[in-house]
């Protein structure tokens, strides 16, 4: 199991330092600097054994987080760890800075001494580890307005009656640890975010080389009691027996309507077995905001914008570059913060640009074009073109071209997901489906969204 | 008011201060104290000295300040075991306290703390909790029991705590199961052998209960321990199957990734025409190919686990090539995985796509990166051979980019393109001939060599390109200097006239110039050979090589299997077993995959059962490697320690699980240079003997060894015995480093016994003496260690009786009783094969009933009868019989027809194989009459042999 867990500055001093195990010592945390952080090359593998000792790094912008061991221990639970411990982190005190650690470093201690017990990873959901966690995060110029609002239960010796101390306990411990129970609100209310990340690698001829959705469904519930929810969506599977079954209203759509999805996966509040079984979500949510699923498709996926490009060499010291974009959906709906990078090679000397729409500029320092268009509808199509002039270099390897990217945001799913209905059951309480006021919204973002040229 | 001031305060004398402020009656100005004790602290200041002011604080209603205490005592403690004794008192009490959060903090930290006494002070406070009505202190002393018994094991199993920890896996809370599976396996671990988790169908249900129930971490410790598991039949295994396929919907990529090592390896056990196998497969594909949507980090565990996973089962990712194209910003660390998996699933099918990623990347900026891809793009010509011709031109246009480590790169994949297609891509020499100024590495070198002395009756002036090369012979690295005394050979022997004095030069530099070992061997065997018998020189050195297989770069089958057994864990990041990485003996045992349900039914098995004939050179390297591999499964224990023989069901995977023991001892663990080397490497070459997996070094002396001892034993030729045939020489002291071997078999008492004569013949004492025989017709097997108990001195004997079963792992031989064994001792491990006379497999309950003779005899089709005759045998029947049934042909009719006499007899094989004999003597001629009647005919030669050896002792 894990053996100990440091933080460290980008310079390599250690912010945070505790260790579970006696096989880890002290030298283990300078093995660390020495090898990894201020080693000559660039890191070629997030693992990395030294002396028979195995370290796990992640970095959160020049923060690195270590994860030490001497076993053979399941990686990827402690790369999960590590995710998590960040995602923890940010929940109390927002961006994961060094300012921000020294701040909180009884915070953090206090926190890895409970979801860290002898190396092996306790409960992590934030909602159930701010009902015990003495400490309060001390936040930066961070908003407030991340956080559901939570009692900050710091009156655990001296206040709590002995009912609320075990309802604490079986909560962290029991079926449901991410929601306790007795929340209450005036206005029950949730909000389904469907954001998806589009990705695409297209040939210079315009083969779609590979391309998926993966998409995410968040949800922020705002909800009273202990609700029983039903999730359901436009699942190819679900609707395709629910039309052999016959009499659903939607079957005669189901054909066009229905996507497929290659795959999901669900936060832990989702019986797992129902799913496997009868394909249905269900589920007792958190209470805040929490990710209820992520998923992937590839199939008939609405791509966005068509990228075309064409490059041609003048000489040994000109390029010209010609790049057409097409926005490939309905008339009636606007993209936003679309930007083109078109890489240059690095012996560039100069650039000449000309664009029909939005503004272009020569990046010295990134090495590319970026035109930047603030919105645009669908069903349009755009240009730009340059004139790269070139240093002459006598370097034999050619440029290697690398791919023109692209970043836009479009307010629909590329993967066609539509969200069929969310049902709120809450027995105990008096307030039904029909009393919740119920937000979706559909947001669809480029991924890795490149053409080859 | 923010904490990071508690890291600036380097004033000095700030020990005292903090002291005294300790020691205030203000709470908030202990607290603030504290905090700036544990700052000091992390950042590795000494601040021991505060201990007992510290530890006063510890006594406080005031839990934020007591967990500040606590964190502190974890981290002082040890060096200061007295004054630890100080916080017992409160440690204790906090244990008893109303609230259950106290006593979990309490037992939680008192389980960290390492000193002895207050171990001991542990014991009672931690009984309580563990039986506690809370089950968050519950699951907190489930897991104080392994820290306790990582501080004393024995404190643990004294007190009954691992009792109390196994009911707790009944326990109705799920994350007090989780933790307690969580500690139970952590201990099991460091007691291989004790029963701990005894996980029979009743735990197994429960656990699969709470993993619908628990936290995602506890999800993680029930799957993993679960993987350990073997069901009983396939009908469990699938029952488990479905129970936790719902996981792979999990979020969280370690519950995922466990979930398949536990469908991986369950699904061993199911047949595979069964419906449910097949819809497994398909639901393994996508969770899979969903973790490439992870961080990177995750993302680059995952497919080092996909890459096992992809050489065990293909079926599963086949269609899936397009996700693991590489993307630009990937991290490097996941291009150069994904690139490995591309060419593992490429096939005729994706080639085209595949071939038109590898150019894009070989492109690419980072030189590792580079270099892979056009590895790739050879490993692709070598795979589909469809595509060998456009992979060939691909390469050929990187070369005309003239980068220099591209160029390199690309010769060294021709070189093996060449020996996967000969004669097929000479065209291209001289493309390669072009560049050859701008080849600085070693390996690109050697493989130019290699090129321009396989072709050289093609090549021109390949006289003056060698000859270049020699100049600096001494300067060149030993893979370079081997391949290039090799190939001035080759190139003198195709063109004898105009080289002669060329490989004069090379051979003197050979031999008399250089230190190294291995050259100066080499300079001379081609030396002599050439000074002998030219005419053999050609026919060794330019003979046909075998052709190198398409998988150049798997994983060692037995690695594999325990690796997949491996899932998720660092040990499949690594591709190295747990023992190569993990300290102590924890973590040695090698996990392996379970057996398949069909009755023994071995199409799993990875190792070709035909491969045991070495005398046939196989045709593709690997199947060598793998008769290689069948004699080195040495179980190299000392003497002392009983080895069991592998029980008869899980009979080739008990054999394999030994070779990997043997093979990692023997070989060093660097598992991943012998996977790469294999079949690239043309060391051997010369010698027109077989690449094999070993290291060159190691490759030649083992295969002349082999066909040395095959010789031998074709050699001995038929025992001449009897009953007990006289001993014969098995392994001469030449052979064996001064190990002199001499044996026969005898049955005694209804027991085979090995009786060898052990011989010292060196100057040194031998001792570590172990056997251990290869698959056998049979199923030969030690049935228990060689006793040679004391040190065997120079010129001393010592005469071994080793008593055999018939449970090993069978494998038929040629001939059939052929024996091969491998006998180790301190000095190395020898291999020899001999014969055993099939008489010592007559089993004493061999007579057959008459009437059940007569049916049988009827019964076996005449074309399984076979006749021979026994000359020069100067015996009467009865004689005969009698002499017959000392060794178990018993007679079971006689019958006199015109002075012939006719014995009818059976004998049963150890194997419960009945062999039928109708023996005709003419009475006053010494010539017998044997007719055999068997329904597996092939043993009837063998026990003429057997016949004529009785009779005639």
């Amino acid at each position: 199991m894990i053996g100990g867990l440091f933080i460290y500055n980008h310079k390599g001093e250690v912010l945070i330092s505790r260790v579970y195990r006696d096989d880890i010592g002290r030298n283990a945390v300078d093995a660390f600097r020495v090898n990894v952080i201020h080693a000559r090359q660039q890191v070629r593998s997030p693992v990395t054994n030294i002396a028979r000792t195995s370290f796990f790094h992640v970095k959160r912008s020049n923060i690195w987080l270590a994860a030490v061991t001497k076993q053979n221990v399941n990686a990827a639970m402690v790369f999960e760890f590590l995710y998590k411990m960040c995602d923890v982190m940010t929940a109390y005190f927002g961006k994961i800075s060094e300012e921000n650690i020294k701040n909180n470093f009884v915070l953090i201690y206090e926190l890895l001494d409970e979801i860290l017990d002898f190396g092996y990873p306790q409960n992590s959901e934030t909602g159930a580890l701010k009902t015990f966690i003495t400490q309060q995060g001390i936040k930066g110029q961070w908003p407030l307005s991340v956080l559901p609002l939570y009692l900050n239960l710091r009156f655990l010796c001296s206040l709590q009656t002995k009912e609320e101390q075990s309802q604490i306990t079986s909560q962290v411990t029991g079926q449901i640890g991410w929601r306790r129970e007795g929340i209450k609100y005036r206005r029950n209310e949730l909000f389904l975010d469907v954001l998806e990340s589009v990705n695409l690698l297209m040939s210079p001829q315009g083969q779609v080389l590979s391309a998926h959705v993966s998409g995410r469904v968040v949800m922020k519930s705002y909800l009273s009691g202990m609700p029983e929810c039903k999730f359901g969506m436009n699942d190819k599977i679900v609707i395709d027996k629910q039309g052999k079954g016959g009499g659903t209203d939607d079957a005669g759509k189901s054909g066009k309507q229905s996507i497929a999805i290659d795959d999901c996966t669900f936060h832990q509040c989702v019986r797992l077995s129902k799913f496997d079984s009868e394909r249905s979500i269900s589920f007792i949510p958190p209470d805040g905001e929490y990710e209820l699923m992520r998923y992937r498709t590839t199939k008939d996926i609405i791509l966005p914008f068509r990228v075309i490009p064409l490059v041609r060499e003048v000489g040994r010291t000109k390029l010209e570059v010609k790049v057409v974009i097409k926005s490939n959906f309905k008339p009636s709906l606007l993209a936003q913060k679309i930007e083109v990078r078109i890489p240059t090679p690095l012996n560039t000397s100069g650039v000449q640009v000309i664009c029909m729409k939005g503004k272009a500029k020569y990046k010295a320092s990134e090495n590319a074009i970026v035109w930047k268009i603030k919105r645009m509808a669908g069903m349009k199509e755009s240009q730009i073109s340059a004139e790269i002039e070139l240093l002459p270099t006598n370097d034999k390897k050619k440029w290697a071209r690398p791919p023109i990217s692209m970043n836009f945001e479009v307010p629909f799913a590329p993967s066609g997901l539509k969200v069929r209905y969310l049902k709120v059951f809450e027995s105990k309480l008096n307030y039904s489906d029909h009393d919740v006021i119920k937000w979706v919204r559909y947001i669809g973002r480029s991924g890795i969204y490149e053409t080859r040229c | 008011m923010t904490d990071s001031k508690y890291f600036t305060t380097t004033k000095k004398g700030e020990i005292f201060e903090l002291k005294a402020e300790l020691n205030s009656d203000k709470k908030e100005k202990k607290k603030e104290a504290v905090k700036k004790v544990i700052a000091s602290m992390t950042v590795g200041k000494d601040v021991s000295a505060l201990f007992p002011d510290v530890v006063n604080c510890m006594q406080t209603d005031n839990l934020e300040l007591k967990k500040l205490v606590y964190l502190y005592l974890m981290n002082y403690a040890k060096s200061q075991p007295d004054m630890a004794i100080m916080a017992v008192n409160t440690f204790v009490k906090d244990c008893e306290d109303p609230n259950p959060l106290i006593r979990a903090l309490a037992v939680r930290t008192m389980g960290c703390i390492r000193v002895d006494k207050i171990t001991e002070y542990l014991c009672e406070p931690l009984r309580k909790c563990l039986k506690d009505e809370d089950p968050y202190v519950r699951k907190t002393a489930a897991v104080c029991v392994a820290k306790l018994h990582d501080i004393n094991a024995q404190l643990v199993e004294d007190q009954g705590f691992l009792d109390t920890l196994k009911d707790l896996i009944s326990d109705s809370n799920p994350m007090v199961v989780a933790n307690a599976v969580a500690a139970l396996s952590e201990i099991a671990e460091s007691h291989p052998n004790s029963n701990l988790l005894d996980l029979n169908p009743q735990t197994i249900n429960k656990l699969l209960t709470a993993l619908n129930e628990c936290t995602e971490w506890g999800q993680i410790f029930i799957l993993d321990c679960l993987a350990n598991y073997t069901p009983r039949d396939d009908r469990e295994s699938q029952s488990i199957c479905e129970r936790v396929t719902p996981r792979l919907s999990h979020a969280n990529s370690a519950v995922v990734l466990s979930a398949v090592k536990v469908l991986m390896k369950f699904m061993e056990m199911l047949p595979k025409d069964l419906d449910y196998y097949g819809t497994l497969l398909k639901k393994l594909a996508p969770p899979l190919v969903t973790l490439l949507s992870a961080e990177p980090e995750l993302q680059y565990v995952a497919l080092r686990n996909i890459n096992l996973i992809v050489q065990r089962r293909p079926e599963i990712l086949k269609h899936e090539m397009k996700v693991f194209f590489v993307k630009y910003n990937d991290p490097i660390y996941v291009k150069l995985e994904k690139l490995d998996i591309m060419i593992r699933l490429a096939s005729q099918a994706n080639i085209a796509q595949v071939l038109a990623e590898l150019k894009e990347y070989a492109t690419e900026v980072d030189v590792d990166f580079v270099r892979k891809a056009v590895r790739a793009i050879g490993r692709c010509a070598i795979k589909v051979e469809q595509s060998a011709e456009r992979c060939v031109s691909t390469l050929l246009d990187l070369i005309q980019t003239k980068v220099n480590y591209v160029v390199q790169e690309a010769i060294v994949v021709i070189k093996d393109i060449f020996r996967k297609y000969p004669n097929k891509y000479e065209s291209v020499i001289a493309t390669l001939c072009e560049n050859l100024d701008s080849l600085d590495e070693p390996e690109a070198r050697a493989a130019m060599i290699w090129i321009v002395g396989e072709y050289a009756e093609r090549i021109d002036n390949a006289d003056e390109l060698l000859e270049s090369f020699l100049e600096g012979f001494h300067d060149e690295s030993t893979q370079v200097q081997l391949q290039l005394l090799t190939g001035i050979v080759k190139l003198f022997l195709k063109k004898p006239t105009e080289t002669q004095e060329l490989v004069q030069q090379v051979l003197s530099l050979a031999t008399q110039d250089s230190d190294n070992p291995d050259l100066r061997d080499r300079g001379y065997i081609y030396w002599r050979l050439l000074s002998t018998d030219p005419v053999a020189a050609k026919e060794v050195v330019l003979a046909e090589k075998p052709l190198i297989s398409e998988e150049t770069d798997l994983i060692e089958p037995t690695l594999l299997e325990e690796l997949i057994c491996h899932i998720g864990t660092l040990a499949s990041v690594y591709h190295k077993p747990p023992s190569a990485f993990v300290e102590g003996s924890r973590g040695v045992q090698h996990k392996r995959l379970p057996g398949s349900a069909g009755s023994g039914e071995s199409v799993e098995s990875p190792e070709p059962a035909s491969a045991a004939v070495p005398e046939a050179t196989p045709s593709v390297i690997p199947s060598q490697g793998d008769l290689l591999g069948d004699l080195l499964n040495l179980d190299l224990t000392p003497p002392t320690s009983t080895a069991a023989p592998p029980p008869a069901s899980g009979l080739q995977l008990g054999a394999m699980d030994l070779l990997g023991g043997g093979l990692d001892s023997l070989m060093g663990d660097d598992s991943e240079a012998l996977g790469g080397d294999l079949g690239g490497n043309p060391m051997g070459a010369g010698f027109g003997a077989p690449a094999s997996a070993m290291p060159p070094s190691f490759s030649a002396p083992a295969s002349g060894g082999l066909d040395d001892l095959f010789d031998l034993g074709g050699g001995v030729g038929m025992p001449t015995g009897t009953y007990c045939p006289p001993k014969a020489m098995w392994l001469p002291a030449m052979k064996g480093k001064g190990l002199e071997i001499s044996g026969t078999f005898a049955r005694r008492s209804g027991v085979i016994q090995m009786e060898m004569t052990l011989t010292n013949k060196a100057m040194s004492v031998m001792t570590d003496f172990a056997i251990q025989f290869n698959r056998n017709s049979f199923g030969l097997a030690p049935a228990g260690p060689l006793q040679v108990l004391t040190p065997l001195s120079p010129n001393q004997s010592i005469e071994v009786s080793l008593p055999l079963n018939t449970l090993g792992p069978i494998m038929k031989m040629e001939p059939l009783n052929n024996l091969q064994v491998a006998v180790k001792n301190n000095i190395d491990v020898f291999y020899f094969s001999c014969q055993y006379p099939m008489s010592v497999l007559f089993s004493e309950d061999g007579k057959m009933e008459s009437k059940v003779f007569l049916v049988t005899w009827k019964d076996i089709p005449n074309d399984n009868e076979t006749q021979c005759q026994i000359k020069d045998c100067h015996l009467n029947s009865d004689a005969a019989s009698n002499k017959l049934q000392g060794s178990n042909v018993f007679t079971i009719a006689k019958r006199t027809v015109e002075g012939q006499d006719m014995l009818y007899q059976s004998l049963k094989l150890t194997n419960g194989i009945w062999v039928l004999a109708e023996l005709k003597v003419q009475a006053g001629s010494p010539v017998f009459t044997v007719s055999l009647k068997c329904r597996a005919p092939e043993v009837s030669q063998a026990v003429f042999q057997s016949y004529e050896a009785i009779l005639k002792n």
